[in-house]
């Protein structure tokens, strides 16, 4: 743990986010100041997606694994926590409403109640086997953890074990979360079709608590993950296992002859980074209020990594950076508030040419900027005062 | 004393082209063995093999004195036996220091929590400078790897060798492209290693394995076509035939 606080770039990091997470929560609507409960809530979702990106960036630019399905891992965190929200919610409304029928309901009146309401949009009434934890939120927690957990642990090894690495390794990534999201798709998946989740930003226990306050308290939850995350990972990247796992992106024959099951290495990144998106998941859907099946659509993983390109790879703030820069900027251009460019002929509509920018810029930052914005800061670095041994002593230094 | 490696009968063959026919050597423990032989003749895949990267047709590889067969073992179980490879091409981590280089390459348990949980102790860090002197390169410990001249990378990799402690060296070309003075070091190294340990030079240039001093296998077409001593396998007929001939005329 020494070797993360003694890096300067984690404790700027973190004293940024303690100093903008007070700073917006004090100035949110709730605590009488000017940041509206909507623009705490994007600010909230954001954090949660730079964690979502700090994750991609250790699989990706610490470890070479290009996922292009980690945020498969993101929305099943949403799923599992939104299916506690639901069914908790739902409860209430039944026991409310048969709270005056002439006789008590029974448990299975009241489950019978909660099946009809959640499933009826899909034609069913019967609560499916995998909701069998939903009444819990201890459960549906632990299955935050564990489903993607699990998921990643079974597909990871399939893949590692074959040896598939590379762009094959993307495309298999890709065909996991189509294939989810397209399971998810069907009205029997048990998780509601493509209607998903919906109100999921009215938190059982809390109904009475208003959105201001509660949107506060996800924002700054959200912060705690992020920073909790950033730390996990810094600490993992550095030291022998952050040498080891950039040895296997460099090389990883090199480091099997010197003894290291790469696929066990790997496993751990892999699973680690996808428990780390499914929990920033689970903070990001309450504060989006819905989920559905598109939300996993293989596009929403390849932003991802379009993110984590821009911010700079192989460097933890650099993700963050560029999730929170791509993230808002999008928000900002497809709400519409921006202006139109009218050149008579055609015009260019933000919402629609959004997507287009997006795309030149992500090939202007390859080609001519591969370090992303994070490069940036190789401008302003300071030399820093480490053992001769560990630091990055560069050629005009040793002269 | 039994052999610390024996490769016997080994075939393997890719796409019908037989790389290796019926193969048999041995290795004694702290042996030091020249590998040569033209173009083809199956040297780097005979290290393939042994270090569990190809898997041979037909053939028995065992190790050590209790003679494990290697055949079924992966690349990473083979080098934590004590076989260590060092590859034609440099291949060290370039964006990583000289030092980390070396602390991933030290003798020390292999598993990813180990690796999570590990800290360097005085005992690791006092090994790593050694070894740095001993390869020379004490000086540029907190470079990048990738900043070293070739000479140094072939330095450091054999350097990451011997921080594996291995029993067996298997190495791959490693005057290549050196200077005269950076090939006398490289003797002097290879030297001083198999005092202790076996070593395997697959190498090129005949010059080199002269200065090895040491008993040399010639291949040829999968298979050994003589072994002994350097003088020896120079003066067999069929070795001139097939290796002297051709690199005489150049």
């Amino acid at each position: 743990m020494r070797a993360v606080f003694s890096k300067p770039s984690t404790i700027i990091v973190l004293l940024l986010l303690v100093v903008f997470t007070v700073s917006a929560a004090s100035m949110a609507e709730a605590n009488g100041g000017e940041i509206s409960t909507s623009l705490i809530k994007t600010l909230g979702m954001t954090l949660c997606l730079c964690l979502a990106a700090v994750a991609m960036d250790v699989s990706w630019g610490y470890t070479g694994i290009l996922s292009l399905g980690h945020f498969a891992f993101f929305g099943l965190g949403g799923y599992m926590i939104g299916m506690w929200i639901m069914y908790a919610r739902t409860e209430r409304i039944v026991v409310d409403s048969l709270a005056n029928a002439p006789l008590p309901p029974t448990p299975q009146e009241i489950r019978d109640g909660i099946g009809t309401q959640i499933f009826g949009v899909v034609g069913e009434s019967e609560i499916p086997f995998i909701w069998f934890g939903a009444h819990s939120l201890i459960i549906q927690l632990a299955l935050v953890v564990l489903v993607p957990g699990l998921l990643a642990l079974v597909f990871g090894w399939l893949a590692f074990r074959s040896r598939v690495t590379g762009v094959y390794l993307s495309i298999l990534t890709q065909a996991m979360t189509l294939a989810l999201a397209l399971y998810l798709f069907q009205n029997d998946s048990g998780l509601r079709g493509n209607n998903g989740h919906a109100g999921l930003q009215n938190i059982p226990g809390f109904e009475d608590v208003p959105q201001s306050v509660v949107s506060v308290w996800f924002f700054v939850a959200s912060a705690v993950a992020l920073g909790l995350g950033y730390v996990l990972c810094a600490f993992v990247v550095s030291g022998k296992f952050g040498s080891v796992i950039k040895g296997i992106r460099d090389d990883e024959a090199r480091v099997r002859f010197l003894g290291y099951q790469v696929t066990h290495y790997k496993l751990v990144v892999f699973v680690m980074t996808a428990i780390i998106c499914s929990i920033a998941g689970a903070l990001y859907y309450p504060q989006a209020g819905i989920i559905n099946p598109a939300e996993i659509a293989p596009i929403a993983s390849i932003y991802l990594a379009v993110w984590v390109a821009i911010g700079g790879r192989g460097r933890l703030y650099g993700a963050s950076i560029g999730a929170a820069f791509v993230s808002l900027l999008s928000t900002w251009f497809t709400g519409g508030r921006v202006p139109d460019v009218d050149f008579g002929v055609f015009s260019i509509e933000w919402v629609n040419w959004w997507q287009v920018l997006l795309g030149v810029s992500f090939v202007l930052v390859t080609l001519f900027a591969p370090k992303g914005i994070g490069g940036l800061f190789d401008l302003i670095r300071l030399p820093a005062p480490r053992p001769p041994w560990r630091g990055e002593a560069s050629k005009d230094a040793a002269e | 004393m039994s052999a610390l490696l024996e490769v016997a009968g080994v075939s393997v063959s890719f796409d019908g082209f037989k790389a290796i026919n019926d193969l048999s050597f041995e290795i004694a423990p702290a042996e030091m063995r020249a590998i040569i032989g033209p173009n083809g003749a199956g040297k780097t895949t005979i290290m393939d093999i042994v270090t569990g990267k190809t898997r041979p047709d037909e053939g028995r590889v065992l190790w050590g004195e209790n003679n494990v067969s290697l055949l079924k073992l992966s690349e990473a179980e083979i080098a934590r036996l004590g076989i260590g490879r060092k590859f034609q091409r440099p291949t060290v981590f370039e964006d990583q220091s000289v030092f980390d280089n070396l602390v991933m390459s030290l003798e020390n348990p292999r598993g990813p929590i180990a690796a999570l949980a590990y800290s360097l102790t005085g005992g690791d860090a006092a090994r790593v400078r050694e070894i740095a002197d001993e390869i020379g390169l004490s000086k540029e410990l907190p470079r990048k790897a990738g900043e070293l001249s070739h000479g140094q990378k072939q330095w450091l990799e054999i350097g990451m060798l011997l921080a594996q402690d291995p029993q067996l060296l298997l190495v791959d070309e490693p005057a290549a492209g050196m200077t005269v003075g950076e090939r006398e070091h490289t003797t002097r190294l290879l030297k001083d290693v198999a005092k202790t340990r076996s070593v395997i030079v697959v190498e090129h240039d005949m010059e080199f394995v002269r200065q090895l001093e040491c008993r040399v296998t010639v291949l040829h077409e999968g298979a050994v076509l003589a072994e002994g001593s350097l003088d020896h396998v120079t003066n067999d007929e069929r070795v001139i035939e097939v290796y002297l001939g051709r690199s005489g005329e150049r």
